[in-house]
C-alpha cells in the first residue's frame, strides 16, 4: 500500500501546503476586494497571469545584472507591484462606473476584462509559453524521510503565513486596514462617515491585484507563464473565497488549506480528477453553510434583480407568429448551405439563450454555468449514438433527458443560495462537469470529444436539418414563453421581486425555483443535442466557461428585461463573430471590449433600447 | 371569541433577552397594538408571530392550531395574512396582478403552465382592489404607484388569502399624516365587517389610540402594561417609560402633524 508509506504522506502533505500557499495568496486579493467592493472580479485570474508573464519577462533580465536571491525577489515584488498599478487602471476605468450595477453586469464586465486580457497577454509577450528561472538559492531539493522534496517549495509553504501574517498587520494596524474591515463589515456606513470612497476602493483594488501578481508571479520557478493560467486560477479562487466566506481573510486561509491537503490526496481517491473533489467539498459546504466557512449573510439592500416586468399583451400576435413561422419555413428558399449552418447555429444558440432568460430574466437566478446543461444534452445525444448505437430520434430526447436530470440535481443544491453564491455555484457545477468530460477519457474521448454523430437520414443535409432545428426551437420558445406568462413563471417573477412577500403569500420559493431550473435545463439540454448532430461531434469545450458566457452576452445583447431579447442577442452575436472573426486576429479583444461597452452605454440591450425609444416616442 | 393566543414566548440573543414570557390573545374583529420604546421587543415578537423568528419558548395558537414553528407558507395557509414595515409588493407587475398572485396562490394554481396569470382571478383582484379604493388603479405597474398607494395593494394583497388574522408591522411608517388615519380606519372597518384579528405594531400614538381596542406596551423584552388606550394613558408604569416622552401619550389637538 503506497498510501501507507510516511514519507510518501509527508512529501504529499507538504506539496499539498505549498499548493495552499499559492492559492491563499491569489484568493486573498479576490476576497478583500469583494469584500470592499462587493464585485466579484472575474479578471484577478488575469492579474495573476500577468503576474506570472511579467515575472517570467522580468526576472531573467534583472538576473543577469546580478545574480543573486535579492534580484530574483525584487524581482516577484516588482512584478507584483506592476500588477498592482493595472488593477488600479482597471478600477478607474470600469470598475468605479459599475458598483451600483446588478451583479449579472458586474461579472460580465469583469470577464470582458478576462477576454481583453488573453489577446493582449499574447500582443506582448508572444504567444509562447515563458519558462522562469529557478529560484537562486533554492536550487537543490531537500531531503524528507529520503524522499527529495524541492526547496523552492518549502519557500512558498513559508509565503502563504508570512502574507497572512502581513496582511493581518495591515488590517489590524493601518487606518487603511480599518477603513477595509469596515467597509467589508458596512459599506454604505463607511461612506456616510465621509470617508474617501473612491481612494479607498482604488487603494483595495492596488492591495488585491498586488496580491494577485504576487501569487502569479511566485508561480514562475514551477510552472511556465501560460495563456491558460488565469480561468484555471480563478476557478480555484473563486472555490477558496466561496469556502471561507466571500469577504474573509482568515476563511480563505482555511479553505486554501483544506483544499491543498484534499488536491494533494485527491489523487488517491480520484486520480484523474482532483478539480471534482475540489469542487464536491464547495458543493457540501455550501449545502451545509449556504455563506461559507466564515461568511455572513449579504444584507441586501433594495432589489438588486433585473428581469422582465408585465407589459400589455400587443395586438396581432397570431399574424406575429405566422409571420415568424413563414419567415422560417421559407428561408431554405432563398438561402445556401452555409447560410443554412449559420441560421441552424442561431436557432440553437436563441433556444440556449432563451432557456437561460427563464432562470435569469424570470427568476432573477443568476446561472453563470448554464453551458453545463448544454453540454449534458450533447454529451447526453452523442453518448447514445457512440455507446448504445441509437438513432438521432432516441438520442435527442435522452440528451434532454440528461440535462434535466443534471439539472435537478445541480438545482437542488443551488436553491438554497442566493446571488452571488449561487452564480459562483453553478459555475462551479458546470467546471465539474468540463472536468469530468475532460478526464474521463475512456467514456468521453477526452480533450478530443466524441465524433461520428450524425442525424438520420431524413434529417441530414443543410435544408432538412435547419429545419427539424427551427420547428424544434420554434415549439420550445413558444412553450418556455407559455411557461413565462403562466402562473409558474409569475411565481418566479414574484420570488425575485420580493421573496418576503412571495413567501407570505404561501409561494414555495424553492420548490419553483428548482423547476425552473429543470425546464431551463431541459430545454438547453434539447439545443445542446442539436448542437451535437449539426456538427457531428461533442468536445469538453462546450461545458467550458466561454459558453456559459456566449448565453450570457447574447442574454446582455438582446436585453434581460425583454421576452425576445435573447433571441435576437443570439443572432447579433453570431453575426458579429461571423463578420468579424475572419478580419481580426483579436477577436477575444473586440467581443471584451463590446461586451464592456454594452454593460456601459447600453444595459438594457437592443431590444429593451429599441423599445424605450419607440415608447418615448409614442 | 379569541383568535390569536400568544403563551411564554422566550426569545434572547446572546445574552440580551429580547422577549421575556410574552403572553396575549387576540379576538376576532379585535384591533391590538404593540408599543413601547425602540429596543423594547417589538419587533422581536412581531416576528415571532409572523415566522421569521423562531422563539427560544412559548407557543403560538391560531383557532387552537399550534403554527409556532410554522413556515411562513404554512402560516399563510393557516389564516394568517401580513404587512411589512416598508411595504413589500411585486414591482414587476401590475397593482391587479400583484392581488391575482396571491389569490393564485391561495388556490394552489402557482405551478399551472398553461392558462396565462394575468386572466386568472382577475374579477376577484379587482374586488380586492374596490375594497381598498385601487380599484382605478388596477393595471398601473405597482412601480409607478405613489408609496402610500403601495400600501394599500399590500393590504388588498394580504386580503387576498383570506386572513383570519392580520399582521401589520408599523403599518403607517413613511406615510403622510393623513393618509394615515385614512389606511387605519380602512383597515378597521374590514376588520370589523369580516371578523378579522388585527396585530400591528406603530409608533404614531394617535394611530394607536385611535384604532386599537386594546394596547399591550413593552419594556425590555415584558409586557409591563396592557388594557384599552385610556387605561394605558393613565398608567403611572407606561408614563415612567415614556419619561420626557410623555405628551406621546396624550391625546393629540386637532389634526396637525404628528
Amino acid at each position: 500500500m503506497i498510501a501507507l508509506d510516511p514519507s510518501f504522506l509527508a512529501v504529499q502533505a507538504l506539496s499539498g501546503l505549498s499548493s495552499a500557499s499559492s492559492l491563499f495568496i491569489t484568493a486573498c486579493g479576490l476576497t478583500i476586494v469583494f469584500g470592499v467592493t462587493r464585485i466579484v472580479n472575474f479578471a484577478h485570474g488575469s492579474l495573476y497571469m500577468i503576474g506570472a508573464y511579467t515575472a517570467a519577462t522580468l526576472i531573467p533580465r534583472l538576473l543577469e545584472f546580478s545574480f543573486g536571491p535579492t534580484a530574483f525577489w525584487a524581482g516577484i515584488l516588482a512584478s507584483a507591484l506592476i500588477v498592482g498599478v493595472i488593477g488600479v487602471i482597471i478600477e478607474v476605468v470600469l470598475l468605479r462606473r459599475i458598483y451600483g450595477a446588478p451583479e449579472l453586469f458586474q461579472l460580465l464586465a469583469t470577464f470582458g476584462v478576462v477576454l481583453v486580457v488573453q489577446d493582449l497577454v499574447v500582443q506582448v509577450f508572444g504567444p509562447e509559453d515563458i519558462l522562469g528561472p529557478r529560484a537562486p538559492g533554492l536550487r537543490a531539493p531537500v531531503d524528507i524521510l529520503g524522499r527529495r522534496f524541492p526547496s523552492y517549495e518549502l519557500a512558498l509553504i513559508a509565503a502563504g503565513p508570512i502574507v497572512l501574517g502581513l496582511v493581518w498587520l495591515l488590517l489590524r494596524r493601518t487606518r487603511f486596514g480599518v477603513l477595509v474591515r469596515a467597509a467589508t463589515q458596512d459599506r454604505d456606513m463607511v461612506a456616510s462617515l465621509g470617508v474617501n470612497q473612491a481612494l479607498l476602493f482604488t487603494g483595495t483594488l492596488f492591495l488585491g491585484a498586488f496580491l494577485a501578481g504576487l501569487g502569479g508571479a511566485l508561480q514562475i520557478p514551477r510552472v511556465s507563464a501560460n495563456t491558460g493560467m488565469d480561468l484555471a486560477i480563478i476557478a480555484e479562487a473563486f472555490v477558496v473565497t466561496v469556502v471561507g466566506g466571500m469577504g474573509s481573510v482568515p476563511g480563505a486561509f482555511l479553505a486554501a488549506l483544506i483544499i491543498g491537503q484534499l488536491q494533494a490526496f485527491g489523487i488517491l481517491i480520484f486520480p484523474k480528477s482532483t478539480l471534482v473533489v475540489v469542487f464536491l467539498l464547495m458543493a457540501v459546504v455550501l449545502a451545509i453553510r449556504p455563506y461559507g466557512l466564515f461568511g455572513r449573510a449579504e444584507v441586501i439592500g433594495g432589489t438588486h434583480a433585473v428581469g422582465i416586468a408585465s407589459r400589455k399583451p400587443q395586438p396581432g400576435r397570431p399574424f406575429i407568429l405566422l409571420f415568424t413561422v413563414a419567415a422560417l419555413a421559407g428561408f431554405p428558399l432563398i438561402a445556401d448551405a452555409y447560410l443554412l449552418k449559420v441560421a441552424t447555429e442561431i436557432l440553437i444558440f436563441a433556444l440556449f439563450a432563451f432557456s437561460l432568460q427563464l432562470l435569469i430574466g424570470v427568476g432573477g437566478l443568476v446561472s453563470f454555468g448554464h453551458a453545463a446543461f448544454f453540454g449534458l444534452g450533447a454529451y447526453g445525444a452523442a453518448l447514445a449514438v457512440k455507446w448504445f448505437g441509437t438513432s438521432m430520434e432516441t438520442a435527442l430526447p435522452l440528451g434532454l433527458a440528461l440535462a434535466a436530470l443534471g439539472a435537478g440535481l445541480i438545482g437542488a443544491f443551488v436553491v438554497r443560495l442566493s446571488g452571488i453564491y449561487l452564480a459562483m455555484m453553478t459555475l462551479a457545477a458546470a467546471q465539474i462537469l468540463y472536468a469530468v468530460a475532460f478526464q474521463w477519457v475512456d467514456v468521453t474521448g477526452g480533450d478530443n470529444g466524441i465524433v461520428g454523430v450524425w442525424p438520420s437520414r431524413w434529417a441530414s443535409g443543410p435544408v432538412p436539418y435547419y429545419l427539424l432545428t427551427a420547428a424544434l426551437t420554434l415549439v420550445a420558445v413558444l412553450l418556455l414563453k407559455r411557461i413565462i406568462d403562466a402562473p409558474f413563471g409569475y411565481a418566479l417573477r414574484a420570488a425575485r421581486d420580493s421573496e418576503a412577500r412571495a413567501e407570505a403569500i404561501g409561494l414555495a420559493i424553492r420548490r419553483h425555483r428548482w423547476l425552473a431550473f429543470i425546464a431551463a435545463g431541459a430545454a438547453a439540454g434539447l439545443a445542446g443535442g442539436l448542437y451535437a448532430f449539426s456538427r457531428g461531434s461533442v468536445d469538453p469545450s462546450l461545458l467550458g466557461i466561454s459558453t456559459s458566457v456566449d448565453a450570457l452576452t447574447m442574454l446582455l445583447l438582446g436585453g434581460i428585461q425583454t421576452v425576445i431579447g435573447p433571441l435576437v442577442g443570439a443572432g447579433a452575436l453570431h453575426a458579429l463573430r461571423d463578420w468579424i472573426m475572419p478580419l481580426t486576429p483579436l477577436w477575444r479583444l473586440f467581443l471584451g471590449l463590446s461586451i464592456i461597452a454594452m454593460v456601459l452605454l447600453f444595459p438594457r440591450g437592443l431590444v429593451g433600447t429599441v423599445r424605450d425609444r419607440w415608447e418615448a416616442r409614442a | 371569541m379569541t383568535l390569536l393566543t400568544v403563551t411564554g414566548l422566550h426569545k434572547s440573543f446572546g445574552g440580551v433577552v429580547a422577549a421575556r414570557d410574552v403572553s396575549f390573545t387576540v379576538a376576532r374583529g379585535e384591533m391590538l397594538a404593540i408599543i413601547g420604546p425602540n429596543g423594547a421587543g417589538k419587533s422581536t415578537v412581531f416576528n415571532m408571530v409572523g415566522g421569521q423568528l423562531g422563539p427560544d419558548r412559548g407557543q403560538v395558537l391560531i383557532d387552537g392550531q399550534d403554527i409556532t414553528h410554522a413556515s411562513p407558507q404554512a402560516r399563510f395557509r393557516g389564516g394568517v395574512g401580513r404587512t411589512f414595515q416598508v411595504a413589500q409588493t411585486f414591482l414587476s407587475m401590475s397593482a391587479a396582478e400583484n392581488v391575482q398572485m396571491a389569490l393564485i396562490s391561495r388556490f394552489r394554481q402557482s405551478r399551472g403552465l398553461w392558462t396565462p396569470a394575468r386572466e386568472r382571478h382577475r374579477a376577484g383582484a379587482v374586488d380586492l382592489l374596490a375594497q381598498v379604493g385601487m380599484a382605478e388603479a388596477a393595471d398601473m405597474p405597482c412601480s409607478a404607484l405613489a408609496y402610500g398607494d403601495v400600501k394599500r395593494v399590500e393590504l388588498a394583497i394580504a386580503l387576498a388569502g383570506q386572513p383570519k388574522l392580520l399582521l401589520m408591522d408599523e403599518p403607517t411608517a413613511g406615510m403622510a399624516p393623513q393618509e394615515r388615519a385614512a389606511l387605519m380606519d380602512l383597515t378597521a372597518s374590514i376588520a370589523a365587517s369580516q371578523g378579522i384579528g388585527v396585530l400591528f405594531t406603530e409608533h404614531d400614538m394617535d394611530v394607536v389610540f385611535g384604532h386599537a381596542a386594546r394596547v399591550i406596551v413593552l419594556l425590555r423584552g415584558q409586557i409591563i402594561a396592557a388594557g384599552t388606550p385610556d387605561e394605558i394613558r393613565q398608567d403611572p408604569q407606561v408614563r415612567r417609560a415614556y419619561l420626557g416622552d410623555s405628551h406621546a401619550l396624550e391625546p393629540s389637538q386637532g389634526t396637525g402633524p404628528a
